[in-house]
């Protein structure tokens, strides 16, 4: 099957999921949790990695929409937006709900239909 | 590349299960996601046959999934396309994905294994270089427990 429409919607959600996807972006998220409004040094601080490379993370954060920078003198500070990380989530979550649910309903109505099986199974051995 | 994927043990043999996922019959016990019942549902089961779902949720809206079957290998895999015809996730809109079922047996009985994918490229993609969805997820309750 083909799709050719393009899904405007789409796009941010895409741009959340593919910078969620580094471990270190992850992690700056989770400090940035803990402390917001740190600056970017600060940031970079307990981290492995080269203050550009920070800087680099940060712009793919920020182009998603997850961080937002602001300067204030002359440090530069960040903070989580959590609008698009939500949207995310409940992107993803809707479908596990939608199929957990399903395969909840699924299996009791299989283990009836097992059990109705094994007792007409019995009943046909006892007259046999 | 998987986004989604489910595993249940049933306490049933596998020839039920597949029963109750290859008939139009058997999809009106079960698709949807709340207690609501089904409203319709229609089943060519055939390779390159389509099938159509009606549901209702608990919000009182109207659902209809619709697709095409392709692959059918009774009574151990299914595999068919998605997308909402009416109703659903209105960003989901156009978009096919592919949902695939697994039905094997175990000591149980049935190990069904549900896996739903394609949901969106860069999100399938995310969830294969691996891990991120639990550390997502403990994000979000944290974020919920600070607002």
């Amino acid at each position: 099957m083909v799709c050719h429409m393009a899904n405007y919607h789409s796009e941010p959600l895409d741009r959340a999921f593919a910078a969620l996807s580094d471990p270190t972006r992850r992690a700056m998220l989770a400090r940035l949790e803990r402390a917001p409004g740190l600056s970017v040094s600060a940031l970079a601080r307990p981290l492995a990695i080269k203050l550009p490379t920070v800087l680099k993370h940060l712009d793919v954060l920020s182009q998603a929409g997850l961080v937002r920078r602001e300067k204030q003198g002359r440090t530069v500070t960040v903070s989580l937006t959590p609008e698009p990380l939500r949207a995310a989530t409940e992107w993803l979550t809707r479908y596990e709900r939608f199929w957990s649910h399903s395969l909840d309903r699924l299996t009791e109505v299989a283990e009836t239909r097992e059990a109705d099986a094994a007792q007409a199974e019995a009943e046909a051995e006892d007259k046999a | 590349m998987t986004s989604v994927t489910l595993v249940r043990q049933i306490r049933a043999r596998p020839g039920i299960v597949f029963d109750l996922l290859s008939t139009a019959e058997g999809l009106t016990h079960w698709w949807g996601p709340d207690a609501f019942p089904v409203s319709s549902a229609e089943a060519d089961v055939r390779v390159g046959g389509r099938y159509r779902v009606r549901f209702r949720t608990a919000d009182g809206l109207e659902h209809e999934c619709a697709g095409e079957f392709l692959e059918i290998e009774p009574p151990s895999r299914i595999a068919l396309t998605w997308q909402w015809a009416s109703g659903g996730v209105p960003e989901e809109r156009g978009r096919a994905s592919r949902v695939e079922f697994h039905v094997r047996p175990c000591d149980a009985g049935t190990e069904l294994t549900l896996v739903h994918a394609n949901l969106s490229d860069a999100a399938s993609e995310a969830s294969h270089r691996g891990g991120w969805a639990g550390a997502l997820d403990k994000l979000q309750a944290e974020l919920e427990r600070a607002a």
